[in-house]
């Protein structure tokens, strides 16, 4: 069925793998790993995936303009800039202090 | 009398869109939910630099994650149920999207009941905001979508108030759509939060 010119998707495949991938990563977070990175690295992965899911059928987004798209992606762009600013402040030295000295203390 | 009718706005026509073609609801959810975008990516970007610059309990020690694994397959459920009245109501069946609306109110309010009993049961065990940084950080993430998704319950019971009215058709149902997109972000974002703040 078309309305407001575009196919109606199949919203209840959208839920199974939404469930799918939640159980998953329900999983995936419960399995010892030897690298925290692993963890991190799956779940963030899979969130990602659900979220651009929800984006593209839920929202629309993929059957919408594409200054819609646009519009979305740069807040996303916006946003990346700013978190990799914060975790690449953590890999710089303290400002104020030599190294190996922390709150004045040697 | 050509100039009375030239301001003339009529808030209801759907096709009263902007120079991009959409129409201005929309268009007005979208640079909303953009601005909310850069609001959840400020509060998950803290908690990244502060989790990884300090030393950081494992939350799955301290949170219920099959509690809150439940929570988000209702939320992720009222989403479906949100999209199903959207398209109940555009195939033109309104009885439908009344009774998706109800299940969506129904969705989001248990969602709520539950982070309620989830705090509280945290509270009580001493798990409070100021008790450390993991403390503060959870509860002002989850608080703050907490009170987007009560905003969302509250639009939705006088979305589905209007749609018992009467007023929305299988022609006019810009209302639905629009609060569709922002019930879909809230979603959206615990899907993130989820991920981030209980299951890593």
């Amino acid at each position: 069925m078309t309305t407001d010119g575009h196919t109606i998707p199949n919203y209840m495949a959208i839920f199974w793998w939404l469930l799918g991938l939640t159980i998953v990563e329900i999983g995936w977070a419960i399995l010892p790993h030897h690298s925290k990175l692993v963890l991190a690295g799956g779940i963030v992965a899979m969130a990602v995936i659900k979220a651009v899911l929800v984006a593209m059928y839920f929202m629309h987004l993929k059957f919408e303009r594409k200054t819609l798209g646009v519009l979305f992606a740069s807040t996303l762009i916006l946003g990346l800039i700013l978190v990799s600013v914060g975790i690449g402040e953590l890999r710089l030295p303290k400002p104020g202090y030599p190294h190996g000295i922390v709150n004045g203390q040697q | 009398m050509e100039h009375a009718e030239a301001i003339t706005f009529d808030p209801h026509a759907e096709e009263d869109r902007t120079s991009t073609g959409i129409p201005h609801d929309k268009m007005g959810m979208w640079i909303f939910l953009c601005s909310e975008v850069m609001f959840f990516t400020g509060l998950i970007g803290s908690y990244i630099v502060l989790r990884y610059g300090s030393n950081w309990p494992d939350p799955k020690l301290t949170l219920n994650i099959w509690l809150t694994a439940g929570n988000t397959f209702i939320l992720i459920c009222s989403s479906v149920t949100m999209v199903k009245a959207l398209e109940w109501i555009q195939r033109g069946d309104v009885r439908k999207m009344k009774l998706f609306l109800c299940l969506t109110l129904l969705g989001g309010s248990i969602f709520l009941g539950v982070q309620i009993f989830e705090y509280r049961h945290l509270l009580h065990e001493g798990f409070n905001p100021h008790v450390s940084l993991f403390g503060s950080a959870f509860y002002t993430m989850t608080g703050f979508h907490g009170f987007h998704v009560f905003c969302g319950v509250v639009c939705i019971a006088f979305c589905t108030g209007k749609a018992f009215l009467g007023k929305y058709t299988p022609e006019h149902h810009l209302g639905i759509e629009t609060l569709g997109l922002y019930w879909h972000f809230v979603d959206l974002v615990w899907i993130l939060l989820f991920a981030i703040v209980y299951l890593i």
